[in-house]
C-alpha cells in the first residue's frame, strides 16, 4: 500500500505549496481567467453563504485505504482523530442550531474509536438526517466492523459510499488492489439488512468519480449503467449515484502533475465553467469541521487549510449560526471543479 | 505550413472554421450537437461509434476527443478496444468480401 504524502514528507503535503502551484500556474500568466474573475463576471462575487443545511464533520484522516486521488491524503499512517469532547461540542451546536443534516466523513470515520458514540448520540438527540461516508471495505476489514450495517440501520444512517466504477480494473487502479472485491461484499452486506432496497427506507448512495484526468459524464446515465451492471453481475441494489469531479488538490494534484495532465485538466475545468452551477455549490449551505474543531467552507478548503473568514468565527467553540449564514466563502482555483459541467458537490451534480 | 500537419492545440480551434463561413458552420455545429444527444442509442453508444469511426478515418483530433469522451461516458477500456476491432473487422472485411469479385472475374477469364 502506498504511503500518504504526509508520511513521505512530499512537497504537496504542504497546504501553502498546493495553493502556490494552483495560483502560480497558468492563472498567473493570464492564460486562464481566475475563479474570482469568472464568478465575478457571472455576478456571484463575493460568493456568500445561504441557509446552513449540512454540518459536515471530518472525524479523522485515518483510513484503511490510500486511494490515489484522495483529497484528504488519508491513510493508515494518518493519526489525526477527533476527540469525544470535540464531537460533544458538535452535537451541542447541532441541537441548538437545528441544522438538518449531519454528514460524517474522514478518512474512514468508522476507525475513530468514538465513531459509534457520536452517531448514536446524534440519533438519540434527534438529528434529522445522519450521513456516514463509508468506504465499504472497512466493513470487511476487521471482524469488529462486520456489524456496521446493523449499526447503521439501528441509527437510521444514510450510507454514502465511494465506488468509482462497476468493474475491478478501474476501481482497483484508483483505490488499491482488491478494493473492488471487498467493496462488493460490503455492498451485499448492506443490501442484506435492507440498505438500497425499495420500501426499506434505508438509503444507500454511491459516489462515482472519474478514474483519471477527465470529467464525470451525465449523472443519470452513469447511474443507470451502474444499476444495470451491479444488479446483473452482483445482485446489488442502491438508491442514487452521485458524480463528483476530482478536485485538483493533494493526491489528485500529485497524479495530475506526475502524469503531465495538470495544465490540461485545469483548462478543461475552466472551459467547462457553468455559471448556472454557481448558485448550487455546496459550500453555500455547508459548514465543514475538522478533527480539531476548526471551521471551513468545505472539506476541500479544510485540506488546503483555508478556514472560514475570520469575522464569521473559525472554531466550533465560537459557533455563531447567524454570522456563518452571512459569511463570504473563501475561494481558490480548485473551486473550478465544483462549477464544471453539471456542477459537483458531496451530493453529486448540482444543476 | 508548420513543420507538422497536425497540432494538438488546433483541436480547440475547431470552432474557428465559423470565421470564414458562419452560416454553414452554425448549421453543422447545431447538427453535430443534436447527433450526440441520447436517442434510441445512448450517449455512450454514440461515443463508441464515434471512436470506431475516428479510427477508420484516422483522424487524430477525433481520436483525442472521443477517447476522452468515451471515458467520460463511462466506457470500459475493453469496450473501447472492442469498438476499434469493429472498425478493423469492417475495414478488413470490406477488402476480403471483394475477393468474391476477384474470384468471379478470375473464373470467367480462366479455362
Amino acid at each position: 500500500m502506498i504511503k500518504s504524502l504526509h508520511a513521505r514528507h512530499h512537497q504537496l503535503a504542504n497546504q501553502q505549496r498546493q495553493i502556490e502551484i494552483l495560483d502560480n500556474s497558468i492563472f498567473k500568466e493570464g492564460t486562464l481567467p481566475t475563479f474570482k474573475k469568472k464568478i465575478d463576471s457571472a455576478g456571484y462575487f463575493p460568493l456568500t453563504s445561504t441557509k446552513l443545511e449540512v454540518f459536515q464533520v471530518n472525524i479523522g484522516y485515518m483510513c484503511n485505504q490510500t486511494c490515489k486521488h484522495c483529497h484528504v491524503d488519508a491513510g493508515p499512517d494518518r493519526k489525526e482523530i477527533m476527540t469525544r469532547d470535540t464531537m460533544a461540542q458538535c452535537l451541542d451546536v447541532l441541537e441548538k442550531s437545528k441544522i438538518n443534516t449531519l454528514d460524517i466523513t474522514g478518512g474512514a470515520p468508522e476507525m475513530n474509536p468514538d465513531f459509534r458514540w457520536f452517531v448514536s448520540e446524534a440519533h438519540a438527540r434527534g438529528v434529522k438526517e445522519i450521513i456516514v461516508r463509508s468506504n465499504l471495505t472497512i466493513i470487511t476489514a476487521n471482524p469488529k466492523y462486520h456489524d456496521l450495517p446493523d449499526f447503521f440501520k439501528e441509527n437510521s444512517v444514510r450510507v454514502v459510499s465511494s465506488l468509482p466504477f462497476y468493474n475491478a480494473g478501474k476501481t482497483d487502479r484508483q483505490r488499491g488492489e482488491g478494493v473492488f472485491k471487498d467493496s462488493i461484499v460490503g455492498l451485499q452486506m448492506l443490501n442484506k439488512v435492507g440498505y438500497g432496497k425499495e420500501g426499506s427506507g434505508l438509503i444507500l448512495d454511491l459516489v462515482y468519480n472519474p478514474v483519471g484526468a477527465f470529467l464525470p459524464g451525465d449523472q443519470k446515465q452513469l447511474e443507470r449503467d451502474f444499476k444495470n451492471e451491479l444488479r446483473e453481475h452482483f445482485s446489488i441494489d442502491f438508491n442514487s449515484l452521485f458524480t463528483i469531479t476530482n478536485i485538483p488538490i493533494s493526491r489528485f494534484l500529485d497524479f495530475l502533475i506526475e502524469s503531465g495532465n495538470f495544465e490540461e485538466y485545469m483548462e478543461k475545468l475552466v472551459n467547462a465553467f457553468n455559471p448556472s452551477a454557481i448558485a448550487g455549490v455546496m459550500c453555500r449551505n455547508t459548514i465543514s469541521v475538522d478533527w480539531l474543531g476548526n471551521l471551513y467552507d468545505c472539506d476541500f478548503n479544510q485540506m488546503l487549510g483555508l478556514k472560514t473568514e475570520a469575522q464569521a468565527g473559525q472554531h466550533i467553540s465560537t459557533f455563531d449560526l447567524e454570522k456563518l449564514e452571512n459569511r463570504k466563502i473563501v475561494i481558490g482555483q480548485h473551486c473550478f471543479a465544483c462549477t464544471a459541467g453539471a456542477g459537483s458537490g458531496c451530493q453529486g451534480a448540482t444543476t | 505550413m508548420e513543420n507538422t500537419y497536425y497540432n494538438p492545440a488546433d483541436l480547440k480551434k475547431f470552432g474557428n472554421i465559423a470565421e470564414w463561413e458562419p452560416n454553414l458552420a452554425a448549421k453543422f455545429f447545431d447538427y453535430y450537437g443534436d447527433v450526440f444527444k441520447e436517442g434510441d442509442l445512448t450517449a455512450r453508444e454514440k461515443s463508441l461509434i464515434a471512436l470506431a469511426v475516428a479510427h477508420t478515418v484516422q483522424c487524430p483530433y477525433c481520436i483525442d476527443a472521443y477517447t476522452q469522451d468515451s471515458l467520460e461516458k463511462g466506457a470500459t477500456e475493453k469496450g473501447m478496444m472492442e469498438a476499434i476491432h469493429v472498425a478493423a473487422a469492417i475495414r478488413g472485411g470490406a477488402s476480403l468480401v471483394h475477393g468474391v469479385m476477384m474470384m468471379n472475374k478470375a473464373k470467367k477469364l480462366s479455362m
